[in-house]
């Protein structure tokens, strides 16, 4: 249809030589009408009839005009060119205004957008540089016995990867760390052990040297080498151009750098940037608990598996499930009631898209309301300001606008406040893309990587919500327009009344639904801060302001058990001697860290359990007074002691739970327990305490002495009254004097411990009283607005009320209280709604309902604080109109 | 405003015009209006205005040019041309209207 496109074309270049084209048309009328007029003279009338017939029947001269330059542009185009300059000008002309309407819609949209990317680069989105993360789900292990995911076996893992088909790769990421010397600089980094196919699976290509090579990760210790991060290699190896084919002692093993990847990239933990990559085979180096790759019982590792192109994962579940099925079937010593399961992404149970999920989730509902706050104000202010233009818009109605052309025209200056808002918005989660680390300490001196990622799809999310908010806000003024009376608005504004009905309630039910919508946002925050208090401040089951723990890094720095052992001996006689320490104990595993404990299946004495059946316990290798400094209390029996050592017999100590499920009420001290084929005898039964979580439910747990378990690697607690800061100096000096090149880890207690592993609820806790403060601050600027302008505009009846003999108490009482109820029917609407949401909270919440009533209370008592601080000006106000002045107006 | 008081239709006047061009060569818009309304022995009521838009709406679509030229009492106007494809469709055009009017002449005699 080349006609189609030739006009097309046309009426394109018409829209950019207006003036010409328009000069143009002038000139030609003109000549014709001269033309007629020189034509008719000639007939014989008299100049001025000639020239009257000529604009007769030419028709009319503006109408041609309208009609021309209709066919010659674009009309739609250049009239909404010509509402976007109106309404800039309108902007412009209320600087007032337009600041505070497009300040609040920057925070809706900006809170929108900063959750959304932190949202796309923690769960969806979460590996800069790593291809197809849509195809990439989390492989963990599942066991009948045991509540929520196990990590797996290396075998399992190697008969996964040989035996489906539905897969692209499987590939392993486990987390380690290391203390990394370079020179006389030593510093924690992190790092991951990885199968020999990692990089290309992930389509990672090293930007010097290689990645790993095919059986580099088969053979105990069996190839030494490691890829290093890009900013490890500019940062600690000054971005040597030579550097592959050096080596770097890695927890006391010499590593030949084979590779450097490139920048951007950071591993596969969701939470901490990884600087060195092992591969599988040097797992013994890095990890506790001795050589585990051809042990199907040792479960150790986390992985991924892509799914070729097109494939489901319920199709991946159940080729997974049958392959494991038939390792149960093969191998039911170790894999009887075991699975495997594979996880979207965004659900990895692994790494700290677990701990955020529920955080952002409940993110997501709370900026929404933000949003539509900020939108009600928004709404609110256009409202007024569409009363101030009812002359311009009856004018303009009066002199022939379609009201769809004024409904185009308000809609187009929603457009601009709502695209600016938008563009404020992206800003703020620009800043904010990192803010969420801000909330979690950094643990062992490694800060967390927890980038918001603004890619494409953010800018298309921000846009729909920029689209929504301008429908949002353009529907009121657009539902007023509508019913503008052409006679009646011409005359004077008739005088309002406080409390009245008519125009005032759209804007004081906007200010109702903002009001509901912070309070759920307050009752919210109230529940989380109350969970967060008891969790911090429940007892996990040991002193935890007493006792302080930190580290020395003896397998990095190469010790071997026997000097390890004489030097934590040495260590434990040298601090107990200061001045100020009441007990000092070293142990493997930090209660509430992300380390694993170590387990067993066990066996007890008197119940028959075929080898298979065994229940799988946890326990921790600890040295003597251990119950003595963490502040454990003993039920019965005794603590270790230094003579529970290689060569007295060997013992155990079990918490509460675990004595009441296997030995059913009957006292277990002498009882014996059986701990990977050795048998102990249990001396002690302590008192039951948080092992990995806060939040987690009693379960059996037991504990060995370290002697009769040894492994280099432990962490020293100490019992004292005194500062960290002060112990700290003194254990440095102790530390030095054993051995030049050794430092601890920071010292710190375990309430600060506990803290840190309750921040995802601090996350959630800051997040949402923030959000919630400033919908409250948004909805107290508008009930403010709603006041101040109902006051503003019923002069005339307040004066009345004055001259009638009111006082300044009764106007000042009269505004209050219909600021009151506007409050009290927005709280009571949003306390209906917080009693339908709050469960959503579910997981966030520890030992507090979702309709305590304390958390409601509370935020009834703010709302009701902060609306009387609203109304208080407008209402104080109120009491200074002037009777005379108002009534003569 | 879009309706004129022109009792032409639209698509009408848009054939007037191009056999108008065909007959006279290069002519002004006045001259065109001129021309139409002799030819009709003034039995058609036409706004003179409503010519240009059409006019506009057939250079649009290259069926005809136009140019600024002096007029025969040396005034300046502009001057409108039937171009290739003008002269193409003014032919289909005045093809179908005579089957259009045959077929209506016969509709209406049978009838």
């Amino acid at each position: 249809m080349p006609e189609f496109f030739r006009t097309l074309i046309h009426r394109l270049t018409a829209l950019f030589r207006r003036q010409r084209l328009e000069d143009d048309l002038d000139e030609e009328l003109r000549s014709h009408l001269e033309l007629a007029t020189e034509r008719n003279l000639s007939k014989g009338m008299s100049a001025e009839d000639a020239r009257y017939e000529a604009l007769r029947s030419f028709g009319g001269v503006e109408q041609t005009k309208e009609l021309y330059r209709e066919q010659r542009g674009l009309p739609m185009i250049e009239t909404t060119f010509r509402d976007l300059r109106f309404g800039l000008r309108m902007l412009r002309r209320n600087p007032g205004f337009s600041i505070l309407a497009i300040l609040c819609l920057t925070l809706g949209i900006g809170a929108n957008a900063a959750v959304f990317s932190w949202i796309e680069g923690i769960l969806f989105r979460p590996y800069p540089a790593v291809s197809h993360q849509e195809r990439l789900l989390a492989l963990t292990g599942t066991a009948r016995s045991e509540a929520g995911h196990t990590l797996v076996s290396w075998p399992d893992f190697v008969d996964l990867r040989r035996n489906c088909t539905l897969f692209d790769s499987f590939f392993v990421s486990k987390i380690t760390g290391t203390t990394l010397s370079i020179g006389d600089h030593a510093e924690r980094t992190t790092g991951s052990i990885v199968s020999d196919n990692y990089f290309d699976a992930i389509g990672v290509h090293p930007i010097l040297g290689r990645g790993f090579e095919p059986g580099e990760d088969v053979g105990r210790n069996a190839h030494p080498v490691t890829v290093i991060s890009y900013q490890l290699w500019k940062g600690r190896f000054n971005g040597d151009p030579k550097i592959i084919g050096k080596t770097q002692r890695l927890d006391g093993v010499v590593h030949t750098i084979v590779g450097v990847a490139p920048q951007g990239f950071y591993g596969t933990f969701v939470g901490w940037g990884m600087q060195f990559w092992v591969p599988a085979s040097m797992e013994e180096v890095f990890e506790a608990g001795g050589y585990k790759l051809e042990d199907r019982d040792a479960r150790w590792i986390e992985a991924f598996a892509r799914l070729k192109p097109g494939v489901t994962l319920e199709q991946a579940q159940a080729e997974v499930s049958s392959v494991a099925k038939r390792l149960e079937a093969d191998y039911p010593a170790t894999n009887r009631g075991r699975s495997v399961k594979l996880w979207a992404l965004w659900q990895t149970p692994f790494n700290n898209a677990g701990t955020l999920l529920p955080t952002l989730e409940i993110m997501l509902a709370v900026v929404v309301f933000v949003l539509l706050i900020a939108c009600a104000n928004v709404g609110n202010l256009l409202l007024v300001r569409s009363f101030a233009r009812r002359h311009e818009m009856t004018v303009r109605l009066a002199i022939g606008a379609g009201r769809g052309r004024i409904v185009k025209q308000l809609f187009t200056e929603a457009l601009i406040l709502s695209a600016f808002g938008a563009a404020g918005g992206l800003l703020v989660a620009h800043w904010c893309r990192h803010a969420l680390v801000l909330l979690f300490p950094a643990r062992g001196g490694v800060a967390m990587h927890l980038p918001g990622e603004i890619d494409w799809r953010i800018l298309v999310v921000s846009a729909g919500v920029c689209l929504l908010a301008t429908l949002l806000l353009g529907l009121v003024p657009a539902m007023q327009t509508g019913k503008i009376d052409l006679t009646g608005a011409l005359k004077a504004d008739s005088a309002g009344v406080v409390g009245s009905r008519g125009r005032a309630w759209v804007r004081s039910g906007l200010v109702v639904v903002q009001v509901s919508l912070s309070f759920v946002l307050l009752v919210g925050a109230g529940l989380l801060m109350q969970s967060l208090q008891k969790i911090r401040t429940s007892s996990p089951g040991f002193s935890t302001h007493e006792v302080l723990f930190t580290g020395v890094d003896l397998v990095s720095a190469g010790y071997d058990a026997q000097r390890a052992q004489n030097f934590q001996d040495e260590l434990i006689d040298r601090v107990k001697a200061l001045p100020g320490i009441e007990w000092a104990v070293f142990a493997r595993m930090t209660p509430l860290s992300y380390g694993s404990f170590s387990s067993t299946p066990i066996a007890v004495d008197g119940i028959e359990v075929p080898p298979e059946e065994r229940p799988t316990v946890e326990y921790n290798e600890v040295g003597p007074y251990y119950f003595a400094t963490m502040g454990i209390p003993l039920v019965s029996g005794r603590e270790f002691t230094r003579a529970d050592d290689e060569r007295a017999a060997l013992v155990a100590i079990v918490n509460e739970t675990m004595a009441a499920q296997y030995w059913r009420g009957r006292n277990p001290i002498g009882e014996r327990v059986q701990v990977k084929d050795r048998w102990m005898q249990v001396v002690g039964v302590a008192k039951d305490s948080k092992y990995r979580s806060v939040r987690e439910t009693a379960k059996p747990f037991f504990y060995v002495p370290r002697r009769q378990n040894f492994s280099v690697g432990a962490t020293l607690y100490i019992r004292t009254s005194m500062s960290p800061v002060t112990v700290a100096t003194a254990l440095a000096r102790e530390v030095h004097a054993l051995d030049a090149n050794l430092s601890p880890y920071e010292l710190i207690t375990l309430q600060e411990q506990v803290d840190r592993s309750t921040s995802p609820q601090l996350v959630a806790v800051t997040l949402v009283s923030v959000l919630g403060a400033l919908a409250l601050l948004l909805a107290v600027i508008g009930l403010y607005g709603v006041m101040a302008y109902t006051v503003s505009q019923s002069t005339r009846e307040l004066g009345l009320r004055m001259a009638l003999g009111a006082d300044a108490s009764n106007l000042l009482r009269l505004v209050i209280s219909r600021g009151l109820a506007l409050t009290a029917g927005g709280a009571l609407l949003g306390a209906a709604v917080a009693l339908g949401l709050t469960r959503l909270l579910g997981k966030l919440l520890y030992h507090v309902s979702p309709r305590d009533p304390l958390a409601f209370g509370a935020a009834f008592a703010v709302m009701t604080i902060a609306a009387l601080a609203a109304c208080f000006l407008p209402a104080w106000r109120a009491t200074r109109t002037d009777p005379a002045e108002a009534l003569r107006n | 405003m879009p309706s004129s008081k022109s009792e032409v239709l639209q698509g009408t006047l848009d054939l007037l015009v191009l056999k108008t061009l065909d007959s006279l060569g290069p002519t002004h818009g006045f001259g065109i209006a001129l021309r139409i309304q002799q030819v009709s022995k003034d039995l058609l009521q036409l706004n003179q205005g409503t010519l240009y838009p059409a006019l506009l709406r057939l250079e649009q679509r290259g069926l005809i040019a136009s140019k600024w030229g002096v007029s025969e009492n040396n005034r300046k106007a502009k001057y409108y041309s039937l171009t290739r494809t003008g002269r193409k469709q003014l032919e289909q055009e005045v093809e179908s209207w005579g089957r259009m009017s045959a077929m209506i002449n016969r509709v209406l005699r049978t009838t």
